[in-house]
């Protein structure tokens, strides 16, 4: 959703999202693990949950912290690039060229190991119908719907949200209006930067914490961000659904090393059938 | 890396160090050139990885032995090598087409994705399935051109000469065709779609023509590449050394100008392929790391480039034909403008 906000908000298709995750997902390590731990941020776990108070100041840390980095490379590079009035190719080498800086960084602070939140195997317990699900999943879709209600507040039920909204559909006219669009394009870099923070701890949590698990997910993102129609965040929501859904279903028929193509074909056959996404508007 | 730091040392070291470096840029200057035209019309591959690979694997195929033991590849007919570098060509071609037609037609951004996808599940193809090309094992024994004939340490030389001979040819086609009427139109198209639209160019064409010409150059470029290394695996072409990789030299060296990727080729590779030879000299904490700081540093290269020179070492130059006319366009902006706009109109009824 992060993706698309800053794709259609800011006409910016942001290659380096994925990596933003990456840095959430490493930033909420950081706290959570020894170093973190010193500072006095270890303690405990949640019930049946694997984590404790340390991923939640994790999360919030990694969430300020991807927010202030997305501002700062709209100050240094974005905001420059956009006033020497670059097209879309710039602003998309650029996003590539600060995403392969980012996770060269990552790789130079932690290493190119993989790493857990919190180390042993939790079981998963069964609910209905012999369906297995461990007590972090359903912590991680109740974070999801959780965003997924703040951002609708945001956007649709603040004077922020709907400035926002109207820079997306014309900058132009909105700047004319006296929307300052520039603080608009701030704000949607920290509202971006925030929710890739946050899912980039999620997807840590589900899975490991790895260098380059964010760019991995780069192609299912942007699936996710057409499936649903460029700039359209509750699009993007079932858009992910559906692609990830697509993902693990696949595995039934055909050779799991073959799982990182289905988002692949989805965004061919989404291009081919219905270019502006299944709930995009014309343009 | 330690041998490389001691035959380094001596001059014959030197000598063979130097050869193999510019083999190795030439080949990616082929690539430069191959995404100069792509980039010419304004199309955005991210995927270049992709053509390499592509190239690569069918030329690999066609020209080795049939596979034996726990090797496990398709076709294996020992076809000449030419032949290899003809179809790795048409292979790159006929990807092109593929991608192409489905999303040139829609917004410039969707081609990007669509690229730096096809280059990601091209590799995860080659990884899994198996009896394709060898998994990740890779595929070994990859002969080169002219090797029988041609004994021991000399061989390095031919090497050489075959990659910038294929440098040269590939670098009289690019600037033929981009200076040539069809180039001119790839420009326009570039600067202003309405306007070439409205001139009578079909632009979706002009494009597809750009990407797949781009794309048989890359295919060209990896066959070269796979019979100079004899070996290649899936790991080869990652994102960052195929694709990225080649966009930080047509950026450095001025995107339009073929010249200066060329140099930008010869910049960028001596930076990259150069810093392992300083490691050893360098204090622990940092030579330890190098290889991050090189990825790094490239990153930080192509975003400093953008903003403070955007056209590169040399920029592209306006005029591209002699038949054109030389010196300022003697028409005003306001003019300009008022073409646009009347342009629009034209498209908009």
């Amino acid at each position: 959703m992060g993706l698309t906000l800053v794709y259609g908000v800011l006409g910016v298709g942001d290659f380096a999202h994925g990596d933003k995750m990456g840095w959430g997902m490493f930033l909420a390590f950081f706290v959570v693990s020894s170093e973190g731990a010193n500072l006095g941020f270890a303690g405990g776990q949640f019930g049946s949950l694997s984590f404790g108070w340390g991923l939640v100041v994790g999360i919030l840390v990694a969430m300020l912290g991807v927010a202030a980095l997305s501002l700062v490379l709209e100050r240094l590079v974005f905001r420059r690039l956009r006033a020497a009035g670059g097209t879309f190719f710039v602003f998309a080498i650029a996003s590539l060229g600060i995403s392969i800086g980012l996770r060269a960084i990552i790789q130079l602070i932690w290493g190119p190991s993989n790493f857990r939140y919190t180390p042993g195997i939790h079981p998963a317990t069964e609910i209905l119908g012999g369906i297995k699900v461990k007590p972090d999943q359903f912590f991680i879709v109740g974070v999801t719907i959780l965003a997924a209600v703040l951002l609708y507040w945001l956007l649709y039920r603040t004077r922020f949200g709907k400035a926002m909204r109207a820079t997306a559909d014309n900058p132009g006219l909105a700047e004319a209006s006296g929307i300052d669009t520039g603080r608009i394009r701030y704000g949607t870099w920290i509202v971006g930067g925030m929710l890739a923070a946050l899912a980039g701890v999620m997807l840590g949590l589900q899975a490991e914490v790895r260098f380059d698990a964010g760019f991995r997910l780069l192609l299912p993102l942007f699936a996710a961000v057409i499936l649903g129609g460029i700039g359209n965040p509750w699009g993007a929501l079932f858009g992910g659904l559906l692609v990830g859904i697509a993902q693990e279903v696949s595995t039934q028929w055909i050779n799991t090393g073959l799982k990182p193509g289905i988002p692949f074909v989805i965004v061919i056959v989404v291009l081919l059938l219905r270019p502006r996404g299944l709930f995009g508007q014309a343009r | 890396m330690e041998h490389l730091i001691v035959t380094l040392v001596t001059f014959d070291g030197a000598v063979n160090w130097t050869v193999g470096f510019l083999t190795t840029v030439a080949i990616f200057a082929i690539l430069a050139l191959a995404l100069n035209v792509q980039w010419s019309v304004g199309i955005l591959n991210f995927g270049v990885a992709a053509f390499f690979m592509v190239g690569a694997y069918v030329s690999a195929v066609l020209t080795l032995p049939a596979p034996e033991g726990l090797e496990a590849y398709v076709a294996g007919w020992g076809l000449p090598i030419p032949v290899g570098w003809i179809f790795a060509a048409v292979a790159g071609a006929v990807l092109a087409l593929l991608l192409g037609i489905p999303t040139l037609r829609l917004r410039d951004d969707f081609l990007a994705i669509a690229t730096i996808g096809v280059a990601a599940i091209l590799r995860s193809i080659a990884n899994s399935v198996e009896g394709l090309v060898n998994r990740s094992r890779g595929l070994n024994g990859i002969d080169g051109l002219l090797q029988d004939e041609v004994s021991g340490g000399g061989y390095r030389w031919v090497e050489l000469a075959i990659a910038l001979a294929v440098l040269i040819v590939v670098y009289l086609l690019v600037s033929r065709a981009t200076a040539s009427p069809w180039g001119r139109a790839l420009r326009a198209i570039r600067d202003n779609e309405d306007t070439a639209r409205a001139s009578g160019k079909n632009t979706v064409r002009f494009r597809m023509v750009a990407f797949v010409l781009g794309a048989m150059l890359m295919g060209l470029g990896g066959a070269i590449y796979a019979h100079r290394s004899g070996t290649i695996s899936p790991l080869t072409f990652s994102d960052l050394l195929g694709t990225f990789f080649v966009w930080t030299m047509l950026i450095v060296g001025g995107s339009g100008n073929h010249r200066g990727v060329v140099l930008g080729a010869l910049v960028v590779g001596f930076f990259w392929f150069g810093t392992p030879l300083i490691q050893e000299s360098l204090p622990d904490w940092l030579g330890s790391r190098v290889f991050q700081v090189r990825q790094l540093l490239i990153g930080v290269l192509i975003v400093v480039f953008l903003l403070w020179r955007p056209q590169g070492l040399l920029a592209e130059r306006d005029r591209v034909s002699r038949f054109v006319s030389e010196g300022p366009d003697d028409r005003s902006d306001d003019d300009r403008e008022s073409i646009l706009t009347r342009a629009r109109r034209v498209m908009s009824r």
